[in-house]
């Protein structure tokens, strides 16, 4: 076991976590949409699973995780076979499949929103995305969430302005489905890690990150958590976690991630 | 049988009120030609299928759109489409917002001739419930309720491939074809364009057919345009054009998509447009994109 770090930055504290979600996934296709979800799959792929698969975020899956950025001219990036948009379908409806994504709205159901905000559906203040592939990604595997923003903006009172997610929320339970037939793991913070392990799958704070205390986050959370009596500190990076990681991200597009890259540690 | 036309007897086959389908993906191999064709046209009340990119915020902005079925509109690197986006906050435009999987399974069943698909993407979100079109019925096999996602049956198609033969052998080399050979046979006519006319011996080894991916037959009509994705890519040819999306994203901040129009589009012929954006010679140099 490598030893812990002690200067690292608070995004690669959120790569080192978002990674630890893939520990017990076995052999499947693991998706990080931005660049440190990305980094994350890739970080699980090199040391903690190396049975997972990824792709180029493009057409092909990958026996090794391409490093993020631009690559050098001579790189040879590592096929093992075709995975175009349409095919990768097939995989998200067998299941076999963990996805972090970044949405902009997250409530206690655990439902998500990508698409608009504000407004009226017909006449939104703020047009976003749109739906993507949330929805199914949602109902067919595991489903992890990368935010780091943690404020009641984000967190809301109630509902998503628009839910592009099945969350555990009964009223919204389709019939003949169960909420244990839905699959959400993981809320990575730029505060804390999160996870539904509460009564009734309430989000539950797992591990708060070095220096934040637990009222800060009650305070930036727009919905009731569940609060464990002990909440231990987010697992510290190792030494040999970070090598891996200056290895895939050459260019140390992670320390741009996150507004004034802060550290790992607050002060 | 010969299918060779101009981009001009594509859209006078086109009418008012039509469902076009457009194939790509956000920024990538988008029949953008066929796009400034129509935008140049009288055409209007469409309602327009895509993973969209600047072909529905051009169409959105000139005024063309009845309504869009889409999951994302998007340029990658500009994430949110600036014309789109505008339609979308002044409430100008109708929809169907599904998400991507579910579209792939609307083509599907209208290639079939199938009313539904059924699936579970879409139960418990609000896709259900903005969008009262779309229906769930129960399994005769199982308990549970299924969405049955309608065909998306399309009037045309307009798709951009790299090469294509005179009778519509269609080939797409890059990385991926995204769901264009399911807008071609979802689509009652489909209008290609390409980068490149060539004999049909070109497909006879089977490193080349195997990149063919729906039959002649699906094809209504071959338009060659080289260049013609740009400002979208096509690759391995050509990336998407970076600082020209940024030209078009910035008009929407200031002096409005006319002005930008005005300047590429309107009174220019595909041949002005491409030397008003650097000539085809910049266009074949354009970066493939890092992802």
């Amino acid at each position: 076991m490598s030893e812990f770090a002690t200067d690292y930055s608070l995004a690669e504290l959120l790569i080192c976590a978002n990674a630890a979600a893939y520990d017990n996934d076995g052999e499947i296709l693991v998706t990080g949409i931005g660049v440190l979800p990305r980094i994350a799959a890739s970080l699980a792929m090199k040391t903690s699973n190396t049975d997972i698969m990824m792709t180029d975020s493009e057409a092909w899956l990958l026996s090794e995780p391409n490093p993020v950025g631009n690559r050098p001219d001579d790189f040879i990036q590592q096929n093992e076979t075709w995975m175009g948009f349409s095919r990768i379908f097939d995989n998200v409806w067998s299941g076999c499949r963990h996805i972090t994504g970044g949405p902009t709205q997250m409530d206690r159901f655990g439902q998500s929103n990508i698409s608009c905000l504000g407004g009226t559906y017909q006449q939104p203040k703020v047009q976003m995305l749109g739906a993507r592939g949330f929805p199914g990604n949602s109902i067919s595997h595991a489903n992890s969430f990368l935010i780091p923003s943690h404020n009641t903006r984000v967190f809301v009172e109630g509902e998503c302005d628009m839910v592009c997610t099945i969350g555990y929320n009964p009223a919204r339970l389709p019939k003949g489905h169960q909420l244990s037939d839905i699959d959400l793991r993981m809320v990575l913070t730029n505060l804390c890690v999160m996870d539904f392990g509460g009564p009734d799958y309430q989000i539950r704070v797992v591990s708060l990150h070095p220096g934040v205390t637990i009222d800060e986050v009650i305070e930036n959370t727009g919905f009731e958590l569940c609060i464990p009596d002990i909440i231990p500190e987010t697992v510290a990076p190792t030494e040999a976690q970070l090598a891996v990681i200056a290895q895939l991200d050459p260019q140390n597009l992670r320390s741009r991630q996150l507004k004034d890259d802060p550290p790992g540690v607050r002060s | 049988m010969n299918k060779v036309m101009k981009a001009s007897d594509m859209v006078a086959s086109l009418s008012d009120g039509m469902t076009i389908g457009i194939g790509g993906w956000g920024p990538r191999r988008k029949p953008m030609a066929l796009i400034r064709e129509i935008l140049r046209s009288e055409l209007k009340d469409l309602t327009i299928v895509a993973y969209g990119g600047a072909d529905v915020g051009m169409l959105c902005a000139a005024g063309k759109v009845k309504k869009v079925i889409f999951a994302f509109v998007s340029l990658d690197f500009i994430p949110l489409e600036p014309y789109f986006r505008q339609a979308r906050q002044q409430g100008a435009i109708e929809t169907l917002e599904i998400d991507e999987g579910m579209m792939l399974l609307g083509l599907r069943a209208a290639a079939w001739g199938c009313p539904f698909i059924p699936t579970q993407v879409g139960l418990g979100t609000d896709v259900l419930n903005v969008n009262p079109e779309l229906k769930v019925v129960d399994s005769p096999y199982d308990e549970k309720e299924w969405l049955a996602m309608p065909a998306l049956t399309l009037d045309a198609a307009l798709i951009h491939v790299d090469r294509a033969d005179s009778r519509g052998v269609c080939q797409i080399k890059g990385a991926d074809h995204y769901m264009d050979d399911w807008f071609a046979r979802a689509a009652k006519k489909a209008y290609v364009s390409c980068d490149e006319l060539v004999d049909s011996d070109y497909f006879t080894p089977e490193q080349e057919a195997r990149f063919v991916f729906w039959e002649r037959s699906q094809t209504t009509g071959v338009i060659p345009i080289v260049g013609g994705a740009h400002p979208s890519s096509c690759s391995p040819h050509y990336g998407f054009d970076v600082p020209h999306f940024k030209e078009y994203a910035a008009s929407a901040k200031e002096g409005g998509f006319a002005s930008y129009a005005d300047k590429y589009i309107h009174g220019k012929t595909e041949i002005d447009y491409q030397k008003l954006v650097g000539g085809l010679e910049s266009i074949k140099q354009l970066p493939l994109a890092v992802y």
